[in-house]
């Protein structure tokens, strides 16, 4: 194998792919033969880095140097000046908003500067297709530490120690999970793989997948050695292509190589891996409901208890992880307990991804310690509110969550800090709302967003889903009076008390909590008044809003 | 079997393990409301009306499906409880129709007694409803979308007691409904028209089709000569209807107020049912000696008819070639009686009161009509017919007990008793035992095939032979015995089989509720008043006696195959591709 | 159903039902391949795995990227759930269904485009978004629109 100087990586991540990053990689190639720098220079197709909004971005190594917003038509340029002649193509760097100068390497961007990268620490970093790019950062050394110096309640005790939580918004201790599904009486047993990502705001899972696919098929193995189950399953949405992709690309050479299948690395443990597509239904992200997905029935969820670890799928004892969790298991294995626990919080070990959108000047996928404060994702991280606004509000843990304001934003975030203060860690997605927009209108979007995925079993969340945003839209188009407010905290409070699973109990939250925090403007709108942000349509008239779902 | 004890509303309650919260409170003597639980067959916590406080949960838990745990502490009657109930059913009442007066359930509505209940007097919630048309395609039952509140107890029934699976949930969310594959009308769909679901859906969603005011026109018209015929299960019911305890025998009372109503004969199905056994009997007899089909098989109940029909058509050969005793009653109404009376066919209208919707569409299948004229007219099922007495402003329970007409309403205990499970079978084998051995049976009573078992075996020393006897009621029992048969190892010679949970008595026309232990109070009654009649074996019956030397001839002659006996035909499960 | 689609079906059917829980993947390569479910394809797998009719409808009716109807040759999701309604999207479809003169739900006449509702793909970052069929399309605005349909035209 021949050394190379320097090493060309190209997003290829979902939001950097809307951009054809294939013609980038077909351009640097054909330009690398050009100028005869082939055997010293490899292009890599890598998953997300993180910057969306900056995409396609590309880094040359060994600076690090970070190129956004790259074309075709830049790669000439990149390659005689920088690769050819050692001097960054300036007008291309990443320039850093709150900064006066271009930042020359990622590692100088403040963007990255807080970010502790655990879970996505291969992420843009690896050819994803490439099983022996994850093994030589690390990849599978810790299966086989666990299947050569572990005893399965060993494996339990570590992931207990570390004090790693569910990272898909519940927030519950992995390690317990775990063990009730190790001592659970019943055959076969299951691990499954959560990556229905369907939490608005939130792509983590997706990016994870197609950036860092092996780790998870690693860590289902860990898992299924763990509590003692040969088979996983991973369902992920059918929207997810690229993940799917690259999943099954992963398995595929996993089983080539001996880390999948039968008898891995000749310890005598069996496992394998299957990829399930979902087909388009948020409420399968309910681990129950996907159980039912899985099983080939609609994705209803069941009554709980029993619980999965107990009954799962097909009725067996099955651990159901989401895929931010999964990724962290390796690390906690290869590092130990307390080096997991050194990062985070007490209370919640560990760093989490977060998925930032809406009115923020750095849109992308970051990896944070635990307890970071809003405000240092928002204003360190995350570049500020662009185009001048003010910040509004944000919602935190998707469309599920509550909404946050000002005042709120030194708080920690971990789960038990941000549910005492009426919101959600959830899945991660943090949505910026800058001072442009109408809180009716934006709670309108979050109750249609429920009505459209509410699977109707339960009656509270079928016909409450509906009316909440029957109300938030009459309200929105001026036919609103105070009455309007009383039925919607009572709505609201019945939906926080009465359906049957999450999806109907969490609907009320951002409703709520917009209410809790914007009561004056909402009740702008009622009678011949106006909407403050200008947004909502004249008193009276019908909105945009009434057609259509 | 290990307790547990809770403490509900403070009383300590001990269970045993496993136990819901809403079954422990029962115990309790608190009732807790419900809407979509269905006791064994419908347990889903999908209404959230039965919602209580568990201490420490952050929600309120369905009580329904709620495992009792030990120290739990339960407050089912606290205002955050009674609030959330409250707001529960208005939501539930903000997507129905506002037609309690003019809905065929009022009064006996599970959704409006709630709402009474919870002192619901306003829906303050306006905007979409569900809109769906009426699917009026099944000339048994009526299937009103808007109306449902998903509780799905139909499907429950329809897959768990039925195993027919002719209704699931359709669509998702808000649009969500409770209908046939591609939203089609029942009478498309691989349904039987049992009308079990009629039975246990708590709204007016699904309801016997209406047929009262066709009757009506024809006792208005005095140039019609209206026969009534009155199914076994019937007289066991129709005093629920009417207001009486469940298993109320009302024989006497029923025949005097089908007199008021104007009909011109009233005349019983269980004379056809005597009659049936004739036929049978000697069908069951020809099959054994000639090495025909075995084994043979019940075909009285047009559910199962029509079941078999589309999940087991490669089996129709099994069914007895008889005609039911509604459709022999119909047949001999316009011949025989026709003659004897000496009334023009065209003239005479047979209606029938059965427990039974399937029966509404047994009265209009192609091949009922063999005199000429549709054996039957109009089918009416118990719960019209009470609503009739209603109408006509009947004071049912202090009508004087009449007497059936002749000759059509003489009968015998054995024709009663068809209609409980295992009723055709213990009157089948009464008389045959009696023609084969010409000895009386030692007991008329044949424990064997009585009762709720699901599947009932007996084997019956016939002179020589050893008669191998199999009783199932519910298709779902008729599916594992189908199986057994064509498994080869059931070695049967004759088989009853009736469609509804507990036979006819518990049909899906039968008075609402109609439950377990209302199925078993009506059976008791069926035996009750076997055990009173004088005659109590088919062919001893006078007027079946003479019905053959007046007219048929011999069991199984050319007018009985003309007029008495059928066939059947294959319905596709899956449309031919 | 043609001979070649019921063939089709069959070999589709072949290839999952012996996979734990077939329904849904046979669904989806159904869909897949012929762009709806029709009900003769559902006839056929109620019939090939022993199940009633009622049951794959019910299935195939709960979830959104199955449709019982033919679709346009070119489906395009769209999403307005906040992250993208808060970055322009109603604009957005506006303006998508004033160029395809169809509503939301509807199949242009030519049968060429669908536009649908989708809820959150999870490409925020790049927010407003589409996906047009399997490509996804985001940062859109009005006057972008052309542009994305023109590939598709």
């Amino acid at each position: 194998m021949q050394l190379q100087r320097a090493h060309v990586l190209v997003c290829h991540g979902t939001n950097c792919a809307l951009h054809a990053p294939q013609a980038l990689v077909d351009a640097f190639r054909r330009a690398l033969r050009e100028t005869r720098l082939e055997p010293e220079v490899r292009v890599v197709e890598t998953g997300c880095f993180g910057l969306c909004e900056q995409g396609p971005t590309v880094v040359v190594y060994p600076e690090g140097t970070l190129y956004c917003r790259v074309s075709p038509a830049d790669v000439g340029e990149i390659v005689s000046e920088h690769l050819l002649k050692g001097r960054p193509v300036g007008r291309l760097l990443y320039r850093d908003p709150a900064a006066v100068k271009t930042v020359q390497t990622f590692p100088e961007a403040r963007y990255f500067q807080k970010q502790v990268r655990v879970v996505l620490r291969n992420c843009g970093v690896i050819d994803p297709s490439s099983i022996e790019e994850y093994i030589a950062r690390g990849g599978y050394l810790s299966l086989g530490k666990v299947l050569t110096t572990m005893e399965p309640a060993g494996v339990v005790q570590a992931v207990t120690d570390s004090g790693l939580r569910g990272r898909g918004g519940a927030g519950f201790p992995t390690g317990l999970k775990w063990r009730f599904a190790a001592r659970a009486a019943g055959e076969p047993k299951y691990v499954v793989c959560n990556a229905d990502e369907g939490e608005p705001g939130t792509f983590k899972d997706r990016l994870i997948l197609e950036g860092d696919p092996h780790a998870i098929l690693e860590a289902m193995a860990i898992c299924g050695y763990a509590t003692g189950a040969h088979r996983g399953f991973i369902y992920i949405r059918g929207e997810y292509r690229l993940s799917i992709t690259m999943l099954e690309n992963a398995i595929k050479s996993a089983k080539e190589l001996g880390l999948l299948g039968k008898n891995i690395l000749g310890t005598g443990f069996d496992f394998d891996v299957e990829v399930r597509l979902g087909s388009g239904a948020y409420v399968c992200g309910e681990e129950t409901a996907l159980f039912e997905s899985l099983e080939g029935g609609r994705g209803e969820p069941r009554v709980k208890p029993p619980y999965p670890t107990d009954r799962g799928l097909w009725g067996r004892p099955t651990v159901i992880n989401n895929v931010e969790t999964l990724a962290s298991i390796p690390h906690i294995i290869e590092k130990g307990p307390a080096w997991f626990r050194s990062l985070g919080t007490p209370g919640t070990p560990g760093t989490k991804v977060f998925t930032l959108c809406g009115n923020i000047v750095n849109t992308g996928l970051i990896e944070v310690p635990m307890g970071i404060t809003l405000r240092e994702v928002i204003y360190e991280i995350g570049g500020g509110i662009p185009g001048g606004r003010r910040f509004k509000l944000a919602q935190t843990g998707g469309t599920s969550g509550g909404c946050v304001t000002e005042e709120l934003l030194d708080l920690p975030m971990d789960y038990d800090t941000m549910a005492k203060a009426g919101t959600a860690l959830g899945s991660g997605a943090l949505l910026i709302i800058d001072d442009s927009h109408c809180i009716v209108d934006v709670a309108r979007s979050f109750a249609k967003f429920f009505m459209h995925e509410s699977c109707g079993k339960c009656a509270p969340c079928r016909e409450g889903t509906r009316r909440l945003y029957h109300i938030i839209d009459g309200i929105a188009g001026g036919r609103g009076s105070p009455r309007d407010l009383e039925l919607l905290e009572l709505l609201s409070r019945t939906l926080y008390m009465t359906p049957l699973c999450p999806l109907g109990q969490t609907a009320p939250l951002p409703i709520m909590t917009t209410l809790r925090y914007f009561r004056p403007e909402y009740e702008a709108h009622f009678g011949s008044g106006v909407c403050p942000a200008g947004v909502c349509a004249e008193p009276g008239g019908s909105t945009k809003e009434a057609r259509a779902w | 079997m290990a307790t547990v004890t809770l403490n509900i509303d403070g009383q300590k309650v001990a269970v045993e393990l496993g136990t819901t919260i809403l079954e422990a409170a029962q115990l309790a003597g608190i009732n807790i409301p419900t809407l979509c639980y269905l006791k064994d067959l419908n347990v889903v916590g999908a209404c959230r009306v039965c919602l209580v406080e568990v201490k420490g949960a952050r929600n309120l838990q369905a009580s329904c499906v709620t495992p009792a745990g030990e120290g739990m502490e339960v407050t089912t009657n606290s205002p955050a409880v009674r609030n959330a109930r409250r707001a529960v059913l208005e939501l539930i009442l903000s997507d129905h129709p506002y037609e309690c007066l003019t809905c065929i359930r009022s009064t006996n509505c599970e959704l409006q007694a709630l709402a009474e209940a919870f002192g619901i007097r306003r829906v303050r919630y306006e905007g979409e409803r569900l809109q769906k048309p009426l699917d009026q395609s099944s000339p048994s039952i009526v299937r009103n979308a808007e109306k449902c509140v998903l509780c799905r107890r139909c499907a429950a029934v329809c897959e768990k007691v039925q195993n027919v699976q002719a209704i699931a949930p359709q669509n998702r969310g808000f649009g969500t409904v409770i209908a046939p594959a591609f939203e089609a009308g029942l009478a498309a769909a691989d349904c039987v028209l049992c009308g079990q679901c009629t039975l246990v859906c708590p709204t007016g969603a699904l309801h016997e089709k209406d047929d009262i005011q066709k009757v009506w026109d024809l006792l208005s018209d005095p140039a019609k000569h209206v026969v009534v015929q009155t199914a076994p299960a019937t007289r066991v019911s129709v005093g629920e209807g009417m207001g009486m305890p469940p298993g109320s025998i009302v024989t006497g009372r029923l025949v005097a107020a089908l007199r008021r109503l104007g009909f011109d004969r009233v005349f019983d199905t269980d004379f056809t049912a005597d009659l049936t056994i004739m036929e049978e009997g000697y069908e069951l007899i020809d099959r054994i000696k000639t090495g025909g089909v075995l084994p043979m098989i019940t075909s009285c109940s047009p559910g199962w008819i029509k079941y078999i029909e589309h999940f087991y058509p490669e089996f129709l050969a099994h069914l007895s070639t008889c005609k039911s005793p509604q459709q022999m009653f119909g047949a001999l109404a316009k011949t025989y009686y026709a003659e004897k009376a000496g009334i023009d066919p065209a003239d005479i209208y047979v209606v029938s009161i059965m427990p039974c919707t399937a029966k509404k569409f047994e009265a209009g299948r192609a091949e009922m009509g063999s005199s000429g004229y549709p054996d039957v007219d109009v089918v009416l099922t118990t719960r019209e017919l009470c609503r009739m007495f209603k109408e006509a402003g009947l004071d049912f329970a202090e009508l004087p007990e009449e007497e059936y007409d002749a000759p059509m309403g003489i009968t015998t205990g054995a024709g009663l008793i068809f209609g409980a499970t295992g009723g055709v079978m213990e009157a089948a084998l009464r008389t045959a035992y009696e023609v084969i051995t010409g000895e009386p049976l030692a007991s008329l009573d044949l424990e064997a095939v009585r009762g709720m078992e699901g599947i009932k075996e007996a084997t019956v020393q016939v002179g020589d032979l050893p008669v191998k006897v199999a009783v199932a009621h519910t298709l779902g029992n008729a599916r594992k015995v189908m199986e057994l048969i064509r498994s080869g190892q059931a070695g049967y010679h004759f088989v009853e089989i009736m469609c509804c949970p507990g036979g006819c008595i518990g049909g899906g026309g039968q008075p609402i509720p109609t439950d377990l232990e209302i199925r078993q109070q009506r059976i008791k009654a069926i035996y009750t008043g076997d055990a009173a009649m004088t005659l109590r074996k088919s062919h001893e019956n006078p007027a079946v006696q003479a019905l053959y030397a007046e007219f048929l001839g011999h069991p199984l002659g050319e007018k009985s195959h003309h007029l008495l006996h059928t066939h059947y035909v294959e319905r596709r499960r899956n449309r031919d591709l | 159903m043609g001979n070649e689609e019921k063939q089709c079906v069959c070999a589709i059917i072949a290839r999952y039902r012996d996979v734990p829980g077939p329904l849904l993947p046979i669904l989806q390569g159904i869909q897949e391949e012929h762009g709806h479910l029709s009900e003769a394809a559902m006839h056929q797998v109620a019939a090939s795995l022993g199940r009633p009719p009622g049951e794959v409808y019910s299935v195939a009716t709960f979830y959104t990227l199955f449709s019982t109807r033919p679709r346009g040759k070119y489906v395009i999701r769209v999403c307005e759930n906040a992250p993208c309604h808060i970055k322009g999207a109603p604009a957005v479809i506006a303006e998508l269904e004033k160029a395809l003169d169809i509503k939301a739900g509807e199949t242009t006449p030519d049968g060429k485009f669908s536009l649908e509702f989708t809820s959150c793909v999870g490409i925020c970052g790049v927010a407003p978004a589409i996906m047009v069929n399997q490509d996804v399309h985001g940062n859109l605005t009005p006057s972008s629109i052309a542009q994305v349909l023109g590939q598709y035209r």
